[in-house]
């Protein structure tokens, strides 16, 4: 069946990509920049069949999506930076627990009520700050509407397949977007729910989903456990786009999210102009990938960070770079969007100085 | 005969069944089971008449409680 | 000799020892649940949820499916379960006064208000017990515990709050009930309660309080134990049936407004004259 092409607002094409992945449960409190989701939800999920509830908080969200996922459904919530903080001890009890779900974060400015413009002051929380104890989330950055809608449906699978949430980490642009998308047949996949608490089976025996484990030697291999997932997390599933890197251009701008788009623009123009530029964008946040990063380091001259932060990404560029190449940063903040204009007298300046 | 059944490494002494049996037939032993607790034990168990007091209370759920089914007269 | 069962340890109990301290009802409490889990024999359809606090362990002992839920969140978390699985499942949390008085009173409220179909079992013995004794949502006034050694200030920190009072307020629930674990005939008596909000689970929010002994916690023995709260929680927590199907008080009946006054009957006129 060919599919159709519809133009449609990045939070509600977000809503529909997941209910189309299967997830007919939905859990969330409201906070902008990403109501639609919530109220697209609440429109559609009756319609097929589906359970939409709002939370008393962010609190009692996440741990919905701790029963659902307990229960052994595809279940989600969605919020903004300040509600997904409030999520992070329920998102580490279901990593502890071994709960699939996706929760989306479609970030806003901080910190503390900061503003509702949008941001990616979040890298750091979703990465490394997301919830106590020795833990990883998948976490998906989309450039674009439709791969944010593409990713909703490898966001249940990667969560069901390591049994882990997973994360999809946008900015309130991505959300506000309005954007031809084309949403993928709905994925093949089955998984084992065998797990699941859904009442015992006579004569088998029974689901305990639990992250408790009082004896010390018991929680290390518990957590060790976690971590041979983690690895291979970490092997099969970083993800990045290198644009306009083929020539080996000198400056390397590393974006993500709908920052990365501006900066494609802003490459366009310099390459109008003649600079050579390229940009690295991860996919994946976590893992970063630094496998494909790493084979641009050699043939770079400089790295640029750009983020809607004051740099949370460009540490983990700097982790991989490893001191062998400069990398700088530039970024605003504060809800603040860089211009194109801005990334293009950013890279020139830059690379004025670096003799190119 | 009426019995009660203990379950003594279970017990833990607390001594809530001693409270509850009206016939005062249940008192600690001079035992010390596996955690170190001296478990009830029963005496003068004819007197039983099988409320079930003692096990309703146990909160170890140590105590069984058994009644004889005595033959009807003239059955 | 032919004989009888009087009394016999339930099956749905696992044959793990409880961990609790001696003469802690919160094996009674287990056992209970378990007992009215084996005679509507819903074993296979029953998911529990345990909490934060001495009874963190409850799964290990109730040999049914079970989530674990963090601090305060068992009705969350429950409510997850109950809005994902089939209608027939039962759904219950198990929570102390610690975890559903004071951290989780959100979620307690919520749940309550949104009329979820679970059973809530509250153990209430006044006291924070697995963390050392310290000063609960539900300490008496004047009661000595570790964080109000000179026993709980009312000026400072307000009375106890009278969980099954609040939530009689509500329109939703289906069952509230305050029992106690003091003695055999009110164990029995409790019993009963729990069986009434299994029972009625299916058709809303029911809601189980036990009041229940900490003797370590409250540094008493476990036999003072129950003289100690019969004597001085039953007055301030009587034990009653606050709700059930019939008994509904004046302020939570059902409200039904008026709210169509803006989009009234002239709009709808004008539109049909437009179009
Ligand atoms: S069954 Fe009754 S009489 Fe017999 S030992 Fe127990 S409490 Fe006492
Ligand atoms: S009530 Fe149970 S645990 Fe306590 S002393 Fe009696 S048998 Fe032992
Ligand atoms: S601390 Fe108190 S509530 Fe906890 S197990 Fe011991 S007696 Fe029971």
């Amino acid at each position: 069946m060919a599919q159709r092409r519809m133009l449609m607002k990045g939070t509600e094409a977000i809503a529909e990509a997941a209910i189309r992945a299967g997830c007919h449960h939905f859990f969330g409190y409201p906070i902008t920049p990403q109501n639609e989701i919530p109220e697209y939800m609440s429109r559609r999920l009756p319609q097929v069949g589906g359970v939409y509830l709002q939370a008393e908080s962010e609190v009692a969200a996440i741990n919905m999506l701790c029963g659902a996922g307990a229960a052994g459904v595809r279940v989600m919530t969605s919020s903004s930076s300040p509600g997904v903080a409030l999520m992070s001890e329920g998102a580490s009890y279901m990593v502890g627990g071994e709960l699939p779900a996706v929760i989306v974060n479609i970030m806003r400015g901080g910190p503390g009520l900061g503003d509702i413009q949008p941001s990616q002051g979040d890298y750091d929380q979703m990465t490394r700050g997301f919830g106590h104890g020795d833990k990883h989330f998948i976490v998906l950055a989309p450039s674009t509407v439709q791969e944010a809608v593409d990713m909703m449906a490898l966001a249940f699978d990667l969560a069901d397949e390591y049994r882990n949430p997973c994360v999809v980490l946008g900015d309130g642009l991505i959300g506000q977007m309005m954007e031809p998308v084309t949403f993928p047949e709905p994925s093949e996949r089955t998984f084992d729910r065998s797990w699941a608490a859904t009442g015992k089976k006579p004569g088998q025996r029974r689901n305990i989903l639990r992250s408790l484990f009082l004896d010390p030697e018991v929680l290390e291999k518990h957590v060790e456990k976690l971590f041979e997932k983690f690895k291979v997390m970490e092997l099969k599933e970083q993800r990045y786009e290198a644009w306009m890197m083929d020539d080996a251009p000198p400056v390397v701008i590393s974006a993500y999210g709908t920052t990365a788009r501006i900066a494609k623009s802003a490459i366009r123009e310099l390459r109008a102009e003649g600079h050579r530029v390229g940009l690295f964008r991860p996919i994946s946040a976590w893992p970063f990938p630094v496998d494909g990063l790493a084979t641009y380091v050699e043939q770079t001259r400089l790295f640029l960070g750009i983020e809607m932060s004051m740099g949370q990404m460009v540490e983990d560029v700097r982790r991989v770079v490893a001191g062998r190449r400069p990398v700088q940063f530039w970024g605003r903040t504060g809800g603040m969007v860089p211009t194109v204009e801005e990334i293009v007298a950013q890279v020139k300046e830059r690379s004025a100085a670096l003799g190119q | 005969m009426n019995r009660v059944e203990i379950d003594g490494d279970r017990c833990k002494a607390c001594g809530l069944c001693i409270d509850a049996c009206n016939k005062h037939l249940l008192t600690l032993s001079s035992d010390l089971n596996a955690k170190g607790y001296h478990p009830i034990e029963i005496h003068d168990v004819e007197e039983c008449s099988a409320c079930a007091l003692c096990g309703v209370i146990c909160p170890e759920g140590s105590l069984a409680v058994y009644k004889e089914i005595k033959p009807k007269k003239g059955g | 000799m032919a004989e009888q069962v009087a009394f016999k340890r339930t099956s749905v109990l696992t044959d793990d020892y409880f961990h609790y301290c001696p003469g802690c009802t919160h094996g009674v409490a287990h056992r209970l649940v378990a007992e009215v889990i084996e005679e509507m024999g819903i074993q296979d359809r029953t998911i529990g949820v345990s909490p934060v606090g001495c009874s963190v362990l409850a799964y290990n002992y109730l040999d049914v499916d079970f989530v674990e839920a963090a601090h305060g969140r068992a009705p969350a978390v429950a409510t997850g379960i109950r809005r994902t699985l089939p209608e027939d499942r039962y759904v219950f949390t198990y929570q102390g006064d610690g975890d559903l008085a004071s951290i989780g009173m959100a979620e307690i409220i919520h749940a309550a208000n949104r009329g979820e179909k679970i059973t809530v079992i509250f153990i209430n013995n006044a006291i924070y017990g697995m963390t050392g004794g310290q000063m609960a949502p539900t300490t008496l006034p004047g009661m000595r515990t570790t964080t109000s050694p000179n026993g709980r200030d009312t000026g400072l920190c307000g009375h106890p709050i009278r969980m099954c009072e609040l939530l009689d307020t509500l329109v939703e629930p289906k069952f509230i009930a305050r029992g106690s674990l003091s003695s055999p005939k009110l164990i029995l008596k409790a019993k009963k309660l729990l069986r009434q909000a299994f029972d009625l689970q299916h058709s809303g929010f029911t809601f189980v309080e036990l009041l229940s002994t900490c003797p370590t916690g409250w540094g008493l023995t476990p036999d003072n134990s129950l003289a100690w709260l019969e004597r001085n929680m039953v007055p301030f927590f009587p034990m009653e049936v606050f709700r059930e199907p019939g008994k509904m008080p004046p302020q939570a009946t059902p409200y039904h407004p008026d709210l169509k006054v803006r989009d009234d009957a002239p709009k709808a006129e004008k539109k049909t004259e437009e179009g």
